[in-house]
């Protein structure tokens, strides 16, 4: 506890090209490309998938598949495989990012199928019905409404690709990883304790801003409570109504 | 006006929905198609917006085949109500309403005052537009979908089952008020339900089909209710047809009694004296509503709304056979209280004279 306050605490470590502050940058610019890329790939795909619903089979066995997929062996294949040929840092960071991406795909994809395929077929047989042609519907029905589970698939993508963006530091890149393994390579345990400490921090930060975005984005009316509280003081006599509701 | 001519959907798989199916529904009315479950009512009133295509057969409005039409224009045009309600859940109640005039491209702010408009009309206090569909009752959604399918004022409803998610309660006045809204708006409604009594109720013309979408009748209900086509549509209409056949018939000048009434809260006294050896005496209100009968005999102090007898039904008149002979066999004193548009007292008739009026009816009328 002790060599972990010690470290956090020292000015040192917070100063410089190797501090706490660039690490976090680093770290959150990985995070935030490979999110972009995985959302730019997943949310499509499974908006497509959800909407037509062909290649249902193809969301699950890919994503049970990439789950299985271990992490850090693909890095190291990508480095082999993709390495050679680029140079520099790029030679690193783009598998890096690869394996990233193939970590936060599933989940965002399978929120976004999910969404989408979960929609009441009441609601979207309705939008059909008063004319909205098949883009319309998406857009307007069939989207808005799968917003919170696209919202826990980029949220758990989010999770996931922050906590696991500290491999790059294991093929030399920057980032929090570095912490840990410069920590490990020094029998550092403060510095070590300290990364995890942070990745762990950063990666509830990340959550939280979701969690505000999503509160934004999502309508009200989506969300599971019946009535919000300030609609129940307002209506007194709503217990009409929910008794009548209740016989449905 | 819209006419199937000779229409059959044969579903991928066999199954043949609707089999050559023929009718016109009239313009300003409402035309009910009614049978058991899987007899092809749903997939008829698809047919018409081609939310299903026909296998064969040609589906008009006002004259117009609606094969060569945009199917989304075409539906833009039509209003269409589904069973399960289907509102938006992530939309307001009004932006659920504004939706179709929305789609057809008018501006933001008068989408919104229509369906304020609407909100009223099918009797939504305007304060519940800016809540969410997961914040309404069952009956309060349903109405939901009907202003909804309104808000573009076209000139065709599709309904589908639209009241039939609710309790009898609810549903017995949703049917209500959208007679007293059709009454207005006189609209070309094709009106889908498997509840026979809703059907007879609702429908200008019924159309009864069997499984396999064949129509077997066609009529209005008191003529169905009268003169059934075969042991099928009799069956399906169910028992007491003679009775309820008598809810159209108009009651024509029936015998009326002047009835001594009392006021409510009068000493009960006056009730035994007003009653005059009668063992009961109608009470009304200072408009001389009818409010229930008395039985002064076993009463003290002054009469009360609590000593009222309820189970009378009442009349009015110029009303249906059928409700003023209820309204004489359902009173505790044999005397069926009959009123005026305004519900204020007019009289009271006895069923012997209700069922003489039957009686000289001519015979063989469909009631
Ligand atoms: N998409 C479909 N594919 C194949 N068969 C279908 C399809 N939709 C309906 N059917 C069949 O067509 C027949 C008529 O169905 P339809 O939905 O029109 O009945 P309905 O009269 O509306 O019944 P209900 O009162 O139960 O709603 C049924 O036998 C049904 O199983
Ligand atoms: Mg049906």
């Amino acid at each position: 506890m002790n060599l972990l306050w010690d470290w956090l605490s020292d000015p040192a470590n917070w100063d410089g090209p190797y501090g706490i502050p660039v690490r976090v940058v680093e770290h959150l610019g990985y995070s935030a490309v490979t999110l972009v890329l995985a959302a730019l790939i997943g949310i499509p795909l499974g908006l497509w998938i959800g909407h037509t619903g062909r290649g249902r089979v193809l969301v699950v066995n890919l994503v049970n598949g990439m789950r299985s997929v271990p992490t850090l062996g693909l890095l190291f294949v990508a480095v082999l495989v993709v390495g050679p040929l680029l140079g520099g840092d790029i030679a690193f960071l783009v598998p890096s990012i690869f394996v990233l991406v193939v970590l936060a795909v599933p989940p965002i994809l399978a929120g976004a199928y999910a969404g989408v395929e979960g929609v009441d077929p009441g609601a979207r047989d309705a939008a059909r019905g008063m004319g909205m042609r098949p883009a319309e519907v998406l857009v307007r029905v069939e989207v808005p409404c799968a917003m919170p589970l696209i919202f826990s698939g980029l949220r758990s993508a989010a999770l996931q690709v922050v906590a696991t963006a500290t491999l790059a530091a294991s093929v030399s890149l920057g980032g929090l990883g570095r912490f840990l393994i410069d920590g490990q390579a020094y029998r550092d345990y403060g510095q070590m304790a300290g990364g995890a400490l942070l990745v762990a921090a950063l990666a509830m930060l990340v959550d939280l801003v979701f969690a505000g975005v999503q509160r934004l984005v999502v309508s009200p009316g989506l969300s599971p409570v019946r009535a919000t509280r300030r609609d129940r003081r307002r209506q007194p006599t709503g217990v009409l109504d929910a008794a009548v509701a209740h016989q449905t | 006006m819209i006419s199937f001519t000779d229409v059959t959907k044969v579903y991928p798989g066999g199954t043949t929905a609707v089999g050559g199916l023929s009718l016109v529904a009239p313009t300003g009315k409402i035309t009910v198609l009614v049978g058991p479950s899987g007899c092809g009512k749903t997939t008829s009133l698809r047919m018409i917006n081609r939310m299903i295509e026909p296998t064969s057969g040609t589906i008009e409005i006002d004259g117009r085949d609606t094969a060569t039409l945009d199917p989304n224009e075409l539906r833009r045009g039509i209003g269409y109500v589904i069973q399960s309600g289907g509102l938006f859940p992530h939309r307001t109640i009004l932006d659920n309403v504004a939706t179709v005039p929305l789609l057809l491209g008018w501006s933001r702010t008068r989408s919104r005052q229509v369906a304020a408009e609407l909100l009223e009309r099918v009797g939504l206090a305007p304060e519940l537009g800016k809540r969410y569909p997961n914040q309404l009752s069952g009956g309060q959604q349903q109405r939901v979908g009907v202003a909804r399918a309104l808000a573009a004022d076209p000139p065709v409803m599709l309904m589908d089952e639209p009241f039939s998610a609710v309790d009898p309660v609810v549903r017995e006045q949703l049917q209500d008020e959208f007679l007293r809204l059709q009454a207005e708006l006189g609209k070309t409604i094709v009106f889908v339900t498997h509840d026979i009594d809703e059907a007879i109720k609702l429908g200008d013309q019924v159309a009864v089909l069997r499984v396999g979408g064949v129509l077997v009748q066609l009529a209005s209900p008191a003529k169905l209710l009268a003169d059934p086509h075969d042991d099928f549509v009799a069956d399906f209409l169910g028992r007491d047809r003679g009775y309820r056949g008598l809810a159209f018939a108009a009651a024509p000048e029936l015998p009326l009694r002047d009835e001594p009434v009392v006021l409510l809260g009068s000493p009960v006294a006056d009730g035994a004296r007003i009653a005059a050896g009668d063992r009961w005496v109608l009470v009304v209100d200072e408009a001389r509503s009818p409010l229930g009968w008395a039985e002064p005999e076993v009463l003290t102090g002054v009469i009360d709304r609590h000593h009222l007898h309820r189970g009378g039904t009442v009349a009015r008149l110029g009303g249906s056979l059928r409700a003023a002979l209820d309204a004489a066999l359902s009173s505790p004193s044999r005397r069926g209280v009959l009123v005026d548009d305004d519900g204020s007292l007019v009289g009271t008739v006895r069923a012997q004279d209700v069922l003489a009026a039957i009686e000289r009816r001519p015979e063989g009328a469909p009631a």
